[in-house]
């Protein structure tokens, strides 16, 4: 259960030194309550104290890691329900599932297709990042030889092992020693072997169970049998009760501090049209999963996935941000238009989409304003006439144009004589003042 | 320790509204709780989709979405009908885009003569939207508010820059309105407010919060309306507590994941299946935000929302 400031001030040593850089011990508590500080640069406070505070504030979603070395997935460590309040914190993880019923062509076939799923969106990349390799033989021999197949082709996709045999489990998990892979999972009839497994081999452990209640008795008992590192599945298939488990357990661990509950969830959302797959996974990814098991991915798909993932995990008090420079749009020749901008994200996206629909290549010159949009940034004092010439005349765009135009955005117009005072033999041109009115804009200039 | 399920006690309710006469009238919003949260309140209603069509041919369209209105999309009225008849629809959206001034600068007695058609030809209800040109709008949503008289259509959008006339048009004809502001609880709250005090009914008002596509801003679109749902049930904010719109295709269907040939991206994957999983993926996400009336255009990506309705009630 999280202490309230009051409660953290009295453990505190209560004499106002400054040396965590507050004013006050009291100061201090409140930003440690609101978990904007850390005990640790409290130099004086007593080991009772740190054990008392260390329970207290830690996450409430335990942080967990599976998997080793670059493609290791993080997970946990959330602290709100909303994304408007704080940032979401380790985004969901999609797995692919594969089944060890399949031939080993098929297998080979579909790690293959993890390993290449990668690509570059907004200078970020994104992956199917693990592998949920399924005991539906029954066989622990068929197991552990598909568990070697994937171990071979994709050796640094991170794994989870679903099998409710704790034989086929301890066969496979052998595979993966140090790569610190997921068992999934315990159950209430399979638990004490279960857990032991996890236990020797290093593994995180996937706890299944039917509802919340039995779930939380689970994890309780798995804890006092010295494994503490858990990803649980509430046992909810259907969009509803998925939204209602993932909520229930987010506001347990959040609001009530309920440790029981306070692992990083996993679900599987499994279809058989893939389309409507995707949409489960959109769930998950909205509603508080850390990992979704999917059992296809395709190209379109991952896309799509990637992009909403990316959207509900950005940073809501950080505006997206994209590369200052000059973006080519089409393939501009010499006499191409040349626009300029801000660097907001959605600025960029949409103005750039514009100029695309008007299918007139371009030059977009896009000039870094921390992320601000165009009128708040020129409020702000960084898009300004100096500050344009500076970076119109460093770009070296010169070099590549033929005419020394350039195009501002129809809110700055204000700027337009500045601009020219200070970028000598140019000709600023007032453009639109919102993007959609760019392909006419573009089109009555040549025209 | 035993697990006891937090459950939130939400004072304020989403107005139901209704559109449409007879029986095919349709009912959306009316919920106590955040979309979907049935295990802690009422959801008398589930959400509605509406398909988008245009007063003038689909030119701007990519083919993907182009290719299942072929043959009925050069006209209103046949396309009108296979939306309801074939596809099922359960609202058309019809969209005057053809009055903007860029566009055919269609004038208002065209635009009239159009919804007139479409009234006489179908008996789903009707949301009748402009062309996003404020000024042109506030000429011809007065103009089809009228033609429509009584029939209990949306008419939308109201902007700042127009709400008084479009307002009092769909007041003085009976219909309910679509607010549109952009992207900000706060100008959201204050057009509804401005809107209600011209006399025109909270309870006749459907918010649109302004939509955004997949990778093009959607957390925006997204946050905003988590943000108002939550004004709407935990605070008991009346002028929240409108229903919500999400317009979706329009923006979806302009974004390069939705038209970009797979020959130039082969990283992307199928064009057409990519595009029909962007507007679903859009559409499903501001669902779970909160939306309860969206506006779409391909019928894989209605049906798929269909579907996953089914299993979110």
């Amino acid at each position: 259960m999280a202490l309230s400031g009051v409660e953290i001030f009295k453990l505190l040593p209560k004499t106002n030194c400054k040396k965590c850089g507050h004013p006050t011990c009291l100061a201090f508590a409140m930003k440690l309550a609101q978990r904007q500080a850390s005990l640790d640069s409290c130099p004086d406070v007593s080991e009772e104290a740190k054990q008392k505070l260390g329970e207290a504030s830690a996450p409430p979603v335990r942080p967990i890691t599976f998997g080793a070395g670059d493609k290791a997935v993080k997970m946990g460590e959330e602290t709100v329900l909303f994304r408007h309040d704080k940032k979401f914190v380790n985004p969901c993880a999609f797995a692919l599932e594969i089944k060890d019923t399949l031939s080993s062509e098929e297998i080979s076939e579909l790690a293959g297709q993890v390993v290449g799923s990668e690509i570059d969106r907004v200078g970020q990349k994104l992956r199917i990042d693990a592998i949920a390799l399924t005991n539906s033989s029954g066989d622990a021999g068929k197991f552990e030889s598909a568990a070697k197949l994937v171990a071979e082709k994709a050796p640094e996709v991170p794994v989870i092992l679903c099998a409710e045999n704790p034989g086929a489990a301890e066969a496979a998990v052998k595979i993966f020693a140090g790569k610190r892979p997921v068992i999934y999972g315990a159950n209430s009839s399979n638990v004490d072997a279960m857990a032991e497994i996890a236990k020797a081999n290093k593994a995180v452990l996937g706890v299944t169970a039917n509802g919340l209640e039995e779930l939380s008795t689970l994890t309780e008992k798995i804890k006092s049998l010295g494994v503490e590192d858990m990803v649980i599945d509430s046992g909810a298939r259907k969009a509803k009760d998925i939204i209602e488990q993932n909520t229930l357990i987010r506001r347990a661990a959040i609001k009530k501090g309920f440790k029981p509950l306070g692992y990083p969830v996993i679900n599987f959302v499994q279809r058989e049209d893939s389309l409507h797959e995707t949409l489960m996974a959109v769930i998950g990814v909205a509603k508080y999963a850390s990992i979704t098991v999917l059992s296809s991915i395709e190209k379109w798909k991952n896309l799509a996935l990637f992009a909403l993932r990316q959207n509900i995990y950005t940073d809501p008090q950080v505006p997206m941000q994209v590369e200052q420079k000059i973006y080519n749009i089409g393939e501009p020749g010499p006499d191409a238009p040349l626009f300029i901008t801000t660097n907001f994200s959605l600025t960029y996206f949409i103005v750039s989409g514009e100029i695309e629909n008007s299918r007139v290549a371009s030059r977009l010159a896009i000039m870094d304003c921390e992320g601000l949009s165009v009128l708040t940034a020129w409020a702000a004092g960084k898009f300004t006439a100096s500050k344009i010439a500076q970076f119109i005349s460093e770009s070296g765009v010169e070099k590549e144009i033929s005419h020394k135009e350039l195009i501002i955005p129809g809110y700055v117009a204000i700027l337009s004589g500045s601009v020219e005072d200070k970028l000598s033999g140019w000709k600023i041109t007032i453009g639109p003042r919102e993007a959609n009115a760019i392909p006419t804009f573009l089109k009555t200039r040549t025209a | 320790m035993s697990f006891t399920p937090t459950k939130e006690t939400y004072s304020g309710k989403v107005y139901p509204v209704t559109i449409g006469t007879g029986d095919k009238a349709v009912t959306f919003g009316g919920e106590n709780v955040l979309t979907f949260h049935s295990f802690e309140g009422e959801t008398p209603n589930r959400p509605v989709i509406a398909y988008e069509i245009q007063d003038v041919p689909p030119t701007d369209w990519p083919d993907s979405v182009k290719k299942p209105f072929e043959g009925v999309s050069d006209d209103p009225v046949k396309w009108a009908k296979f939306c309801q008849d074939e596809l099922k629809a359960a609202v058309i959206a019809l969209r005057l885009i053809g009055t903007h001034p860029d566009k055919e600068d269609r004038s208002p007695a065209d635009a009239s003569k159009t919804v007139s058609d479409l009234l006489a030809a179908i008996d789903v209800p009707l949301i009748i939207l402009g062309s996003n040109h404020a000024e042109k709008d506030s000429q011809v949503l007065v103009a089809v508010a009228e033609a429509a008289k009584d029939k209990n259509c949306v008419i939308g959008k109201a902007q700042e820059a127009n709400y008084k006339t479009i307002a009092a048009a769909a007041m003085a004809n009976n219909h309910k309105l679509i607010a549109m502001s952009e992207l900000d609880i706060n100008l959201s709250k204050q057009l509804n407010i401005l809107i209600t005090q011209m006399g025109f009914e909270k309870e006749r008002l459907i918010t649109d919060p302004m939509c955004s596509a997949l990778g093009y801003g959607l957390e925006y679109t997204y946050s905003v309306m988590e943000r108002i749902r939550l004004a709407a049930l935990l605070q008991q904010d009346a002028t929240m507590q409108p229903p919500m719109l999400g317009d979706i295709g329009m923006y979806v269907w302009k974004v390069k994941e939705t038209h970009a040939p797979e020959a130039d991206q082969p990283q992307w994957g199928s064009t057409e299946e990519r595009g029909i999983a962007w507007e679903a993926t859009t559409a499903t996400s501001l669902l779970i935000a909160g939306a309860e009336l969206l506006i779409m255009r391909h019928p894989k990506a209605v049906e798929a929302l269909e579907k996953v309705i089914e299993e979110l009630i």
